[in-house]
Formats: C-alpha cells, structure tokens, sequence
C-alpha cells in the first residue's frame, strides 16, 4: 500500500508547528506520539542505569571484584536494581512507548481521549522517577531491603526506604492514568466500523492491561502508603508487637505485583501478535482466541497472587488453591504460542530484524512461562524457592519476554515513528552476543539455583564458583549485544536512509501514513470494513 | 497542541467512572485488611468501637448525606442556567463539607487527649488488637479525611468555574464529575461508620 496515499503538505509530528520550539515544545506537547518518545528516552536511560548495577552486581559474584563493594551496597545494588527495571521500565514497559505511539493511530483516532493527562502521567512518572534517585542518596543511604520492601524488616530498617516507597506510590499513578486514558480511548476513539474485533491484536492487550493498572496498582498504593504510615507513626497494622501482621503485607502487596507480571507481559504479547502476521504475509491464526486470551490472563492472572508466598506459612488448601490457578494461567499463555507458530506455518515468511526478535521473544517466553510452572508445583517450589533459579526465571519472563518484545516492536516500527531505516546487518550482528550471553546469564542462574544457590547473597560457597564465573562473562556478552543494538539504533535516527511509509508491507493503520506520522495522523479519519489483517484479499487486488 | 477541538462529555464520565473505581479499590485494600484484622480480634474491635463518639459520627454522616443533595442540585441548577442558585447551593456543600472536617478534628484531638493515638504510652498498654484498631482507624478516617479536602478543593475550583462562567448550561461535565468524585466521598463514609462507630 506503499505511495497510496496523496503527498500531504501536512508536516510530520516531529517538526516544531506551535508557538514553542526545541526542547520547551517537547515539554509541554500534548501530542500522543511525542509523549510515547518522552518515554521511550526517559524509560531506556533507567534501562541503562539498571543493566550497569546489574553488571556490577555480577562481578561481584566474581570474588576478586568484591572489595569495590560492601555487603550493604550489594544489598542497596539488588533493591536500586530491583526498583529500577520493575517500576521505570518493564512496569510501564510496551504501553507506555508504543501503547501511547500506536494505540490512537492503530484504531484510526488523532490523539488519546484526555492528551493533557497523557502528559501529566509522564511527569508523575518523572517526579517517581527523580523521588526514587533521591531516595539514594538522602536519608539513611540507599533501600536495602530487595524491590519488593517485605516487612516487618522495611519497617525497621534505617535507610531510606520511606522515600523509595513513595517514588513507587508517585509512580503507581503514572501507571494509572494511562490506564484510564487508553480504555477510554478504545471505547470512545474507534474510528467508524472500528468494530471492537476489528482492533488489531495490539489494541486489545492494551485494553486488558489497562484493566490490569486500573484494579491492581491502587492496592499496592494502599500498601506502600502504610508502610510510610507505620514508619513515622506506628499504626501497626504489619507490626507484630502492636498486634499487626507481616503475612497482610505480602498478601497485599503480590495481589498488586502478580496481576503487575501481566502489565509486563500482554502488551509484549500484543506487539508480537502485531509483528508475526505481517512478516508470514497471512492473517493471524486465531484472532478472537488471542483476543479472549489477554482477557482471561487479566482475569486469572489476579488471583494467582500467593503463588509468591508457598514458603511463607499459609494453610495447605490455600497452596493447593493457589497452585492450581498457577496452573491454569499456563493456559491462556500457552494459546497464544500455539496460535503464534500456527500463524508462520505456511506463510510466505519475510525474514526480517523484527521477525527474529519476535522469534526470539517466543523461544526465550517458553523457558519463563515453563519454568514458571514448574514452581508452580508446590513440592519443587519448597526447594528453588528464593535461590537463583527465580532469579533466572524472572529474567527469562521480564527481559526474555518483555525485554525482546519491546526491542521486536522498536525494530517494527521504529521506521514510522522517526522516518528512517537502520542498518539491519549490525542489528544482526547485535542479536549474536546477547542470545548467547542471555543464555549463558540466565541459564546458568537456574542451574546455580538448582544446585542451591540463594539469592541476594553477596558471597558463594566454592562449588557454585565455576557457574558464577560463566554467568558473568554471560552478561559482558549480552552488554555487548546491547551496545550494538542501540548504537545500531541511534545511529539511524541521525545518519540512516529514509524510510518507505511501509517498509515491512504491513497492511494495519499506521502503514497507510506517512512516516513519520503528521501531527493529526489522518488527514480523514479512515472507514474500516473489515478485519485487522488481510494479506490474501491484498495480493488479489 | 491539537489544531481540532475536541469535546466528548459521554468519555469524560467514562475517565471520571474508572478513576473511581481505583478509588475504590484503594479504600478496598485497607478495607480487606479491616476484615482480617476483626476477624482475628473480634473482642478488642468491639472494646475499640466503645471508645467512638458514635453521635458525632452519625452527624457527620448526615452533614455529608446533605452536602451530596446540595451537589446534586447545584448541577440541576446550572442545567437550568440558573447561575445565582447553582453558586449559593455549592456554597451550601463547601460549608457543610468544612464542618464535616471541624467536628472530626474535635474527634481526632479527643482522642489525643486521651492517649489514643498510635505510638502513644498508653496505647501500648492496651491488648495488640486493640492498637490495631485504633491503627486502623486513623489510617482510614485520615485517609477519607484528606478525599475530603481534595473533594473540598476540586469543588471550590468549580464553584469560581460557575462564577466566571467557564461552567454554564452547555457545558458543565465538570461540575457533574465533581460532583461523582464529592459522592464518592460520601459513599467510602458510609461505609466506615458501621466500620468503627458502630462497631460495639
């Protein structure tokens, strides 16, 4: 569809049309797709940040690293680590990048339903962001207590967990807002015969997700609001001396952070439902199964929450309860990867960079997802609970999944959203270190956690030594991929060659303008008459 | 900056409904923790409710019962364009909502009085449940407390909207979503006085 459409004199989304100009007009755009690239900035600078105290972290593991850091400041490394990759970039992760970028364009709308509020969510999520530097360097030094500020030892420690708790409260309404924007926005903005199972896949598991933000992230607000209450006044509600309780406070805060494993995972999912059908050349293999299982995934994956908390001292029908709908989380899971593999059984594939990303995406999700059953299961959870193999696990799901989705999707649409194509080669050549160095990293955590390995300990036992050491050159590889690939990606925005309006021949909404996209998106908001993705109908035309 | 205006009333309720339902669930945190903690001390919830005014609390439930009807029909008023009224009666519930908040401080510096705060001497020496209780009871009239001047606050904003008419018969979504907000407030009230007052 390339050329399609008439040359426009509407100037693209990128050039300064207001009253304000350069940074001043970044800062105060209202514009949906400029927002998406305030995050997209922001989130990768943490990103960064987060992989440099990762890195630093492994080589400590190597013992004769460890008289740059105390056992103290490993512990703050784990908790700023933690805080960091969770709540500034995986949190609001695809969403808040192409979610903001795409959704209105994907559904044929000009902008978000409340585009001033798209703005003020950026700021609160820069306000969390500044509060949780802060919380660094003021008070009683850096939080040591792991992201997840289990109490009663969040409530007695002297850093400054108070500050860093906060951030995440400031940070949780970011993450709310955007929620409420885009399910309004899929209600109200759907262009005419936009029927809700014509939305391209993207659409829906921003839909879910949002229901997600909306119903889980007050609860953890309410939660890391009464640990600040219970640090500066007392209120005892996790104390045990003043008749608390320390079990509430896991319970309240995995029914927030479970169903938040979901705000990770769907929109990657999405992106990914976006990208194979467009590289196989033939419609994705069961839409409204796909579509029913973001759903099901926001439903059942709310009350799995417990599933965290085996070990902790619950009664035995609440384990076999729990671990059940673990269980049968597998399944919606599972659905989308048999309906991914049957969407390129024969279809005319187009070998691509964004098509071995998401390829990528779906072999590393299988080792998270089926990992993830397996601690599921509640006598081998008694076992690898807390050591390296969650560890690993987790990073499977949250970088494997989440992390490769979001580089599959920036690679997809990275020619729309800045009008230039990058050098596919050195995107190539990057894919090698970090497949192997993720591998080696990550792996070689679940067998270090198998074998007996804890986690967040600053020091190992000698036989864990050799597994440390192949890790850690693990993670030199996968910086060097990283490196690459975004030194291949920056190198575009400045020096790459234009980019085609569809590049991919993708035939959903924002392969029909320009790109980069003009401020409107639509010069006439488009009529749909039929499904997201019709690739026979097009090679019959 | 959007070149297009853009105007969807029927959206804006729609945002105004979702942000209270994370109000909802926010309040519903703490109200889970409320469940668990009575049923784990039944007695001490019971002992704890004695030491409430519960007059006080049922005039304060009747203060903001009233406040939501003069809300009500300051909307009423302005879809009738009559702006003299839609003012006095938004007036009517700023009032009303300031002496809601005067006769709980009178409440909240009795118990001080009394030594019922948390990390207070005497507390400590009352059974666990009990300092639960009154844990309990700060954190979640503390935290209406402030919906309220955040309600207070939003609703002064609209009443100068209506004075220089940025509210008018044509256009009042506002006024009607701060309203929304406004019986909120109310709602989450009703629930804490059985919650506590009545607790004995």
């Amino acid at each position: 569809m390339s050329g399609t459409h008439a040359p426009t004199a509407e100037p693209s989304y990128l050039v300064d049309t207001g009253t304000r100009t350069g940074v001043m007009a970044w800062l105060t755009t209202t514009d949906h797709k400029r927002i998406g690239l305030l995050y997209l900035y922001s989130m990768m600078t943490f990103f960064f940040v987060g992989v440099g105290i990762g890195v630093v972290m492994r080589l400590v593991q190597l013992t004769t690293f460890q008289k740059l850091v105390t056992a103290q400041t490993y512990n703050a490394l784990f908790t700023v680590h933690g805080v960091i990759m969770i709540f500034l970039f995986v949190v609001p992760g695809l969403p808040a990048i192409f979610g903001n970028f795409f959704l209105p364009i994907l559904i044929g709308a000009k902008d978000v339903s409340f585009p001033r509020l798209n703005l003020a969510s950026w700021y609160f999520f820069i306000a969390g962001a500044i509060l949780a530097v802060l919380s660094l360097f003021t008070g009683g030094g850096a939080p040591d207590t792991g992201w997840t500020f289990y109490a009663p030892f969040s409530l007695k420690t002297g850093t400054n967990v108070s500050l860093a708790v906060f951030a995440a409260f400031v940070l949780g309404f970011s993450s709310m807002l955007t929620g409420i924007n885009f399910i309004t926005t899929i209600h109200r903005l759907r262009a005419p015969g936009m029927q809700w199972f014509r939305m391209p896949l993207m659409c829906w598991a921003l839909y879910s997700t949002a229901w997600i933000q909306l119903l889980a992230t007050p609860i953890v607000a309410i939660t890391l609001l009464l640990v600040i209450l219970e640090r500066f006044f007392g209120i005892g509600i996790f104390d045990p001396a003043k008749g608390g309780d320390p079990l509430l406070y896991q319970h309240l805060f995995w029914i927030y952070s479970h169903p938040a494993v979901y705000i990770m995972i769907l929109p990657a999912m999405g992106a990914i439902s976006e990208i194979l059908p467009t590289f196989a050349k033939r419609p994705i293999f069961g839409y409204k199964a796909i579509a029913y299982s973001s759903m099901s995934i926001a439903g059942v994956g709310s009350l799995v929450w417990a599933h965290h908390m085996f070990t902790s001292g619950m009664s035995s029908v609440a384990t076999m309860v729990f671990s059940l709908l673990t269980m049968i989380v597998a399944v919606p899971s599972a659905i989308k990867v048999f309906n991914w593999v049957s969407t390129l059984y024969k279809g005319s594939i187009d070998f691509q960079p964004p098509l071995l990303f998401a390829l990528t995406f779906i072999f590393l999700f299988c080792i998270g997802g089926l990992t993830g059953v397996m601690q599921g299961a509640l006598a081998l959870n008694v076992h690898i609970h807390d050591t390296y193999f969650i560890v690993g696990h987790f990073h499977y799901v949250m970088f494997g999944g989440t992390g490769m989705a979001l580089f599959a999707a920036l690679l997809y649409w990275f020619p729309k959203m800045f009008g230039k194509m990058y050098s596919k080669k050195a995107i190539y050549a990057s894919w090698f270190p970090m497949f192997i160095g993720f591998n080696m990293l990550y792996f070689g955590m679940m067998i270090l956690g198998m074998m007996g390995m804890p986690r967040r300990y600053y020091v190992h036992l000698p036989q864990f030594h050799t597994m440390h050491v192949i890790a850690t050159v693990g993670s030199w590889l996968l910086v060097l991929g990283l490196v690459m690939f975004f030194a291949a990606l920056i190198y575009a925005t400045f020096k790459g060659e234009k980019a085609e309006d569809n590049p991919w021949g993708g035939v959903t909404l924002e392969w029909t303008i320009p790109s980069p996209p003009p401020l409107e998106n639509f010069d006439v908001i488009p009529t749909i008459t039929r499904g997201p993705y019709h690739f026979e109908q097009e090679e019959h035309r | 900056m959007s070149g297009h205006v853009h105007r969807d009333d029927l959206g804006s309720r729609l945002g105004m409904w979702l942000f209270l339902v994370t109000e909802m669930v926010l309040f519903g945190g703490l109200f889970i923790g409320y469940s668990y903690m009575r049923y784990r001390y039944p007695a001490e919830f019971h002992h704890g409710g004695m030491e409430l005014n519960a007059t006080l609390g049922v005039i304060n439930t009747l203060v903001l019962l009233t406040s939501s009807l003069t809300v009500v029909l300051s909307i009423v008023a302005v879809q009738r364009g009559e702006k003299q009224r839609a003012m006095a009666l938004l007036g009517t519930t700023l009032g009303l909502g300031l002496t809601f908040l005067v006769i709980k401080g009178f409440e909240w510096s009795a118990k001080f009085h009394h030594g019922l705060y948390p990390n207070s001497p005497h507390l400590a020496t009352l059974p666990p449940g009990e300092q639960v209780f009154f844990g309990l009871y700060f954190t979640m009239t503390g935290l209406h407390g402030v919906h309220v001047i955040a309600g207070l606050s939003v609703l002064g904003v609209m009443l100068w909207w209506v004075a220089t008419d940025r509210i008018r018969q044509d256009r009042y979504i506002h006024l009607e979503n701060s309203g929304l907000y406004w019986h909120l407030v109310d709602v989450i009230w009703i629930f804490l006085l059985p919650l506590f007052y009545l607790a004995a």
